[in-house]
C-alpha cells in the first residue's frame, strides 16, 4: 500500500476488471483493494508498477473512503501502473450472483480433489490448495457480502 | 417424359427442401451474430493478457531454465496437431478444409521424419481424420450440444496439451482452425502454440522507464500465466471457428436455397408444358372425333 497525501487522493485510478469472456467493468475509482496472493493490496493513483497474482477473495471499490462496490474473484492476475489497475480475473461474481450452496459445493469438490492429489506431486498439490482457498473465499464472501456486510 | 403426377411430387419435395435450407440460413445468421459478439467480447482479456506476458517475458528473458510452455522441450521430434472443426456438417467446405490441411501438414511432418499426434476438437474433424490418420489420434474433444462456448471448454483443451507436454509426450503443438474473415470467407490458419513464437518486435510496452515489481516472483507468475495464456489462445481459436462455422453455413444454405429456387422454376416450366401438351392432345382427339362423324 502506498501512502498518499490528500492532493493525490482526488486523482482516480482507472480500474478495469476483465474476465476471459468479456470486459466486466472499466471505471475510474479513488481506491481499489485487491486480494493479492500475499495479502490484500490497496491501489491508489501513483502506485508503483507491479504485476501480482490474485487469490480468491473480494475486490472492493472505494470512493470518498467508503466502499461503493464489491465483488468476488476466483483468482487471476493484476497489472498495476501509476495510472491504471487491470484485473484479469478467472471468474467474477457480483454479490447478486453469489450463493452459499454453490460455494459449499465447490469447496467440497476442491477438498476432494486435494485429497486425491499424490503427495509427491508438488505442483498439483499447490494447484489443488489454491482451488480450496478460492472456494473457501467464496463461502466467506457469501457471509460478508450477503448477510449484514456489504455496502 | 415424366408424368404430371411425378412432376408435382418432385416440385413439392424441392419446395420443402428449400424451406429447410432457408430456415437453416436464418438460424445460422442469428447464431453468427451471437458468435461474433462473443468473439468481440473476449478480445479485451486476450489483449491485456498479451501485454502482461510481454512485460514478464522482458524481465525474465535471460532465464536459464525457461518453462517448456514458452520454450518447448528443446527437441522438435513429436508434434501435436489440434485441428478445430465444427460438430455439424452442411457448412460447405468448412470442415473439409481443416481436415485436408491437417492431413497435408501431418504428411509433411512425417516425411521429415517427425512423429505426429492429433487431438481433434469437434466431431467432424475427428470423423474425417479417422479415415486415414486413425493411428495418430490421441483422443478427441467435442462440444456437441453446447449452446454457448465457455472459457472452461478452452481450458480443457489447453490442460490436455499441457499434460502431454509435461509428460514428455510431445515437443511442440500446432493449432489449426478457420479464422473468420467475413461471412463468405474463412481462412484456414495454422498457429504454433508451443514453443511460443517470439512476440512481434516494434511495439514495446510503455513502462514509462519503470520496471514492474512482481508478487510473489516472476517465475511463479510466469508459470501460472503461461497455461492461462495458452487457454486464451485456444479460446480465441474456438470462438473464431464458431463464428466461421455459422458464416460458412449461412453461405452454403443461401446457395442451396437459391439452387432450389432455380430447380423449382425449371420443374414448373416442365410441368406446365406437359399440362399444355395434355390439353392439346385432348382437343385434337375431340376435334378429330367430331370430324369423323
Amino acid at each position: 500500500m502506498t501512502n498518499k497525501t490528500k492532493d493525490h487522493a482526488s486523482m482516480p485510478v482507472n480500474l478495469e476488471i476483465v474476465s476471459p469472456e468479456r470486459l466486466l467493468l472499466a471505471q475510474p475509482v479513488e481506491m481499489v483493494v485487491i486480494p493479492a496472493s500475499e495479502g490484500d493490496m490497496g491501489v491508489l493513483e501513483g502506485h508503483a508498477p507491479a504485476i501480482v497474482m490474485l487469490r480468491g477473495g473480494i475486490i472492493a471499490l472505494y470512493e470518498n473512503d467508503r466502499v461503493t462496490d464489491q465483488m468476488y474473484v476466483a483468482g487471476g492476475f493484476a497489472e498495476i501502473t501509476p495510472e491504471r489497475c487491470t484485473v484479469l480475473a478467472n471468474e467474477v461474481l457480483a454479490p447478486t450472483d453469489l450463493s452459499r450452496e454453490e460455494g459449499e459445493r465447490r469447496l467440497a469438490a476442491a477438498e476432494e480433489a486435494l485429497a486425491q492429489v499424490e503427495a509427491s506431486d508438488v505442483a498439483a498439490e499447490e494447484m489443488a490448495l489454491e482451488r480450496v482457498q478460492s472456494a473457501r473465499a467464496l463461502v466467506e464472501a457469501v457471509d460478508t457480502l450477503l448477510t449484514g456486510g456489504g455496502r | 417424359m415424366p408424368s404430371l403426377k411425378d412432376l408435382r411430387v418432385r416440385i413439392n419435395s424441392v419446395k420443402s427442401t428449400q424451406k429447410i435450407t432457408s430456415a437453416m440460413k436464418m438460424v445460422a445468421a442469428s447464431k453468427l451474430r451471437r458468435a461474433q459478439a462473443q468473439a468481440e467480447a473476449a478480445r479485451p482479456y486476450a489483449e491485456r493478457m498479451e501485454r502482461m506476458l510481454r512485460a514478464l517475458a522482458a524481465s525474465v528473458s535471460d532465464m536459464p531454465n525457461a518453462p517448456p510452455l514458452l520454450a518447448g522441450t528443446g527437441k522438435d521430434q513429436t508434434w501435436l496437431l489440434v485441428p478445430v472443426t465444427a460438430d455439424r456438417g452442411l457448412a460447405g467446405a468448412f470442415n473439409a478444409n481443416i481436415g485436408r490441411h491437417t492431413r497435408t501438414l501431418a504428411r509433411r511432418l512425417e516425411a521429415e521424419g517427425k512423429t505426429v499426434k492429433i487431438l481433434p476438437v469437434g466431431r467432424k474433424g475427428r470423423d474425417y481424420l479417422r479415415r486415414e490418420l486413425a493411428s495418430r489420434i490421441t483422443g478427441d474433444i467435442s462440444y456437441a450440444g453446447k449452446r454457448r462456448l465457455e472459457f472452461a471448454d478452452a481450458g480443457e483443451v489447453s490442460e490436455r496439451i499441457t499434460a502431454m507436454l509435461n509428460a514428455g509426450e510431445i515437443d511442440g503443438c500446432i493449432l489449426i482452425y478457420n479464422r473468420f474473415r467475413s461471412v463468405i470467407s474463412q481462412i484456414v490458419t495454422e498457429q504454433q502454440l508451443i514453443p511460443a513464437p517470439p512476440p512481434p518486435e516494434g511495439e514495446g510496452i510503455e513502462l514509462g522507464g519503470a520496471t514492474y515489481e512482481f508478487e510473489p516472483d516472476e517465475e511463479t507468475i510466469l508459470a501460472r500465466l503461461l497455461p492461462q495464456a495458452l487457454a486464451v489462445q485456444v479460446f480465441r481459436a474456438l470462438l473464431e471457428s464458431a463464428a466461421g462455422e455459422h458464416g460458412a453455413r449461412m453461405t452454403a444454405m443461401d446457395n442451396a436455397t437459391r439452387n432450389a429456387g432455380d430447380m423449382i422454376k425449371r420443374l414448373t416450366l416442365n410441368y406446365n408444358r406437359a399440362r399444355q401438351a395434355n390439353i392439346t392432345k385432348e382437343l385434337i382427339e375431340i376435334i378429330s372425333g367430331a370430324e369423323a362423324v
